[in-house]
């Protein structure tokens, strides 16, 4: 039967995911016409959103950007009577890979993303689901899927990068009378929505790849830490974990051995640091997410002090292939060091914002301008995020660096989890540094001296910088507090806090200095810096600038050129986004 | 509050009391406590503190620890309809600025205040997870992206017509 799919991850629903599936039923009422109307996660074009996809004998054909207007007509010619609307089409029937954003991705993690209903476990099982698991206690030993795991070279993919089955012996070895296997969704980098979108649009996978850990280590308990600012991904996982207990794939004896195995979701509460292992588990047994020392690691005194093993959601859905594919094609993938894919959240100044998994070794030109589409509304290129918070920029003109741990490493920035936003170049790079700074400061938990009056001290440099107020020593001060801050930090927050200020001194310094020596701001975002003047010759008097300007500081009569009293202007920049002919500048 | 809070907090603890048991005692029931209340309340009242810590024997400062800890918690109710604006980093590089600039200026309070008459409470997040919409803000359940100031404006309207 031709099926009709509407992405519903919580980018297709913010963008009226419901109200078109809503339609589509309507419609198919209507004209009393036999189609399968289904619910998927996302597609990963979340630039185009809402998609549809329709599946039918000649093939799979995918609508961007449908609205309920659209609907109508996509019911009436497509699905009535026939004919496709080339014009709305991403992918035409043909070929499935045609549009280069899907064209040069592999997709492992995201297998099933976009293609199944999530709140189906019977789709999930038709692509294999659960058989991953049914294998390894078939015919495994724990030690023969840690094999192949550590052969498969898979690493975690959370940021840190550590080798899973070692990760995995490490809890194996560990003696204690329980163990437990700890997913973490807590996905709090800003600027990141890969976790999302694999528990969205995959739950199953994740916890098929929990069991097989469980499996591993021997583990009987299994938690999920997933952020509460995650409502959808929650209600998914519950209604999968629902599921599977339901038909026994959970619980006691699973698929007919003596292995117990039980999840349990834990929503978080809103903090960044909780994302850190030590402080994870300290919010799940009801405390403050605080860091402890380590070791001992969580694998030897984890969770109620037993041996626990955590690992990030996409590492976890990568785990089910691995074992129905082989160590071996997963480690044909991607770079010396560096296996299988990773999934990235394209972000920012980029055409095509969206979701997108590719082999390690590709390199993030590749992914900004084959993938991405290159930078939006005509903008240059200027440098690409990574690893949010803990991370830094990468410049364009190291564009050929390859996606690889270590070769990313070496730039200053960090793989991170999966973040990539681009930017270009109306971003300012002081004020970049300030906003991550911001955020470190403001998630700090206070424990370390360093990471809490550190980050502080240098928020306050950085403030002076963007208000024009910084001096020449400040930026060997920011350095030289970088390096303590470093040093002295318990865990990864305070330890990498520093990374976004560093990589910006590295290669944008004369972006600092310009701000400290000649009170510019390049950019020209800094408000303190730039100021906000009317082309006379553009402008048309429409008096449009002057009704936004919130503090009256702009003067003129209808058709009148109009003119900004600097004095009164708090440069709000409110002018400048409301007029329609260009006819504001920032000087 | 009074009876009608007792009553309802009782139902809560009701549930959470088998967890309790099941897990021997389970000090992790505080979080799951303190979100229940606050998806009844819409805050975090003093009375359920003091009445978790009775129940639970939990000292309340180390409630009070908990709740100030965790961003998610409130120990004031918010307003009608709750404001949040995204400044994450996909935001923040699309504009993010003006359009927290343009919520000041409509809503007339202060990022983290209620407006005097009930209606609105602005609150800055660190990410909404529909970066691909940037910039974006939420009102209560609604979220709305590829913003402008303008589009914010109207977007306030409506809410002020409900
Ligand atoms: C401050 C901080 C925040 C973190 N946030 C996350 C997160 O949101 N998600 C995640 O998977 N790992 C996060 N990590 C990394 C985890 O501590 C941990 O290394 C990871 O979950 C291990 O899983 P993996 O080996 O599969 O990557 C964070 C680390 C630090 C220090
Ligand atoms: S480094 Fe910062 S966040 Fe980490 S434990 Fe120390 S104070 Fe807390
Ligand atoms: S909005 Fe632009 S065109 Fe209109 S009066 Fe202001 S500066 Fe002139
Ligand atoms: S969430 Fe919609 S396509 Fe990504
Ligand atoms: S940064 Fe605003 S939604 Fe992600």
């Amino acid at each position: 039967m031709v099926e009709v799919k509407v992405g519903l991850g919580t980018c297709g629903i913010s963008a009226g995911g419901y109200t078109v599936f809503d339609e589509l039923k309507i419609e198919k009422d209507k004209n009393n016409i036999d189609f399968e109307l289904k619910e998927t996660g996302c597609m990963g074009m979340c630039y185009r959103e809402v998609l549809v996809e329709i599946n039918d004998e000649k093939g799979k054909w995918l609508y961007a950007e449908v609205d309920k207007a659209r609907v109508k007509k996509i019911v009436e010619d497509h699905l009535i009577s026939g004919k496709p609307i080339e014009e709305w089409l991403v992918k035409t029937g043909k070929n499935e890979n045609e549009d280069p954003f899907f064209e040069k991705q592999k997709r492992i993690v995201l297998r099933n993303c976009g293609e199944i209903d999530p709140n189906s476990i019977d789709e999930y099982l038709e692509k294999d689901g659960y058989s991953a698991i049914q294998k390894v206690i078939n015919d495994d030993s724990p030690e023969d899927v840690i094999k192949v795991i550590t052969d498969s070279g898979l690493r975690g993919r959370g940021g840190g990068g550590f080798p899973t089955g070692l990760k995995w012996k490490f809890t194996s070895e560990a003696q204690g009378d329980k163990k437990y296997v700890i997913c973490n969704a807590d996905e709090g980098d800003p600027g990141a929505f890969m976790d999302r979108s694999v528990l969205e649009g995959d739950p199953h996978s994740v916890i098929e790849g929990m069991m097989i850990a469980a499996f591993a280590i021997g583990a009987e308990y299994g938690y999920i830490y997933v952020r509460a600012e995650y409502p959808k991904a929650i209600e998914r996982l519950r209604t999968a974990l629902g599921q599977a207990t339901e038909k026994g794939y959970i619980g006691e004896g699973i698929f007919g051995s003596k292995i117990n195995f039980n999840i349990k979701i834990k929503e978080g509460a809103g903090a960044f640091v909780c994302g850190e292992e030590t402080a994870l588990i300290a919010s799940i047994e009801g405390k403050r997410g605080i860091p402890r020392v380590r070791p001992p690691f969580p694998a030897v005194k984890g969770l109620w002090g037993k041996p626990t093993n955590i690992n990030n959601v996409e590492t976890f859905g990568n785990v089910p292939w691995i074992i129905l594919n082989g160590a071996a094609a997963f480690a044909s993938m991607g770079t010396e060091k560096s296996k299988g894919t990773k999934v990235f959240a394209l972000a920012g100044k980029i055409k095509k914002s969206g979701l997108a998994e590719v082999p390690m070794g590709m390199t993030i030109n590749e992914v900004v301008f084959e993938i991405g589409g290159g930078i939006k509304d005509g903008g240059k290129f200027k440098a690409v995020q990574m690893g949010g918070p803990s991370g830094g920029c990468i410049p364009a003109s190291m564009g050929d660096i390859k996606i690889d741990y270590d070769e990313i490493t070496k730039t200053g920035a960090i793989m991170g989890s999966g973040g990539m936003v681009v930017l270009d170049e109306t971003t300012c790079m002081v004020d970049l540094a300030k906003f991550f700074l911001t955020f470190t400061q403001n998630e700090s938990c206070g424990k370390c001296t360093f990471c809490r009056i550190g980050t502080k001290r240098m928020l306050e440099i950085l403030e002076k910088i963007t208000l024009g107020k910084g001096e020449e020593k400040d930026l060997d001060l920011l350095e030289e507090l970088s390096y303590k801050i470093k040093d002295n930090s318990l865990c990864g927050l305070g330890q990498t806090a520093p990374n976004p200020v560093l990589t910006t001194l590295k290669y944008y310094r004369e972006e600092y200095e310009a701000h400290i020596r000649d009170k510019q701001c390049p950019a020209h975002s800094c408000a303190a810096l730039i100021e906000y003047k009317v082309i006379p010759d553009k402008c048309t008097g429409c008096t449009l600038c002057a009704r936004n300007c919130p503090v009256d500081a702009i003067e003129g009569s209808v058709k009148e050129i109009h003119k900004i009293d600097p004095e009164k202007c708090i440069k709000c920049s409110l002018c400048f986004q409301a007029c329609k002919f260009d006819a504001i500048e920032k000087i | 509050m009074g009876e009608n809070l007792s009553k309802e907090i009782n139902l809560n603890i009701k549930e959470f009391k088998i967890d309790l048991l099941k897990n021997g005692g389970d000090p992790g029931v505080l979080i799951p406590l303190l979100q229940s209340a606050q998806d009844s309340y819409g805050y975090v009242p003093e009375k359920v503190i003091n009445y978790i810590s009775e129940f639970a024997e939990i000292p309340a400062a180390e409630i009070y620890g908990v709740v100030t800890f965790y961003s998610q918690f409130r120990l004031k109710p918010l307003g009608k309809y709750i404001v949040k604006v995204c400044e994450g980093t996909a935001c923040h590089v699309n504009g993010a600025k003006s359009i927290v600039n343009m919520l000041l200026n409509e809503l007339g309070i202060g990022v983290g205040e209620t407006s005097d008459d009930g209606m609105f409470s602005l609150l800055s997040v660190a990410c909404l997870g529909c970066c691909s919409l940037a910039p974006v803000i939420m009102i209560n359940e609604e979220t709305f992206g590829s913003l402008t100031p303008d589009k914010v404006r109207k977007v306030l309207k409506k809410y002020r017509q409900k």
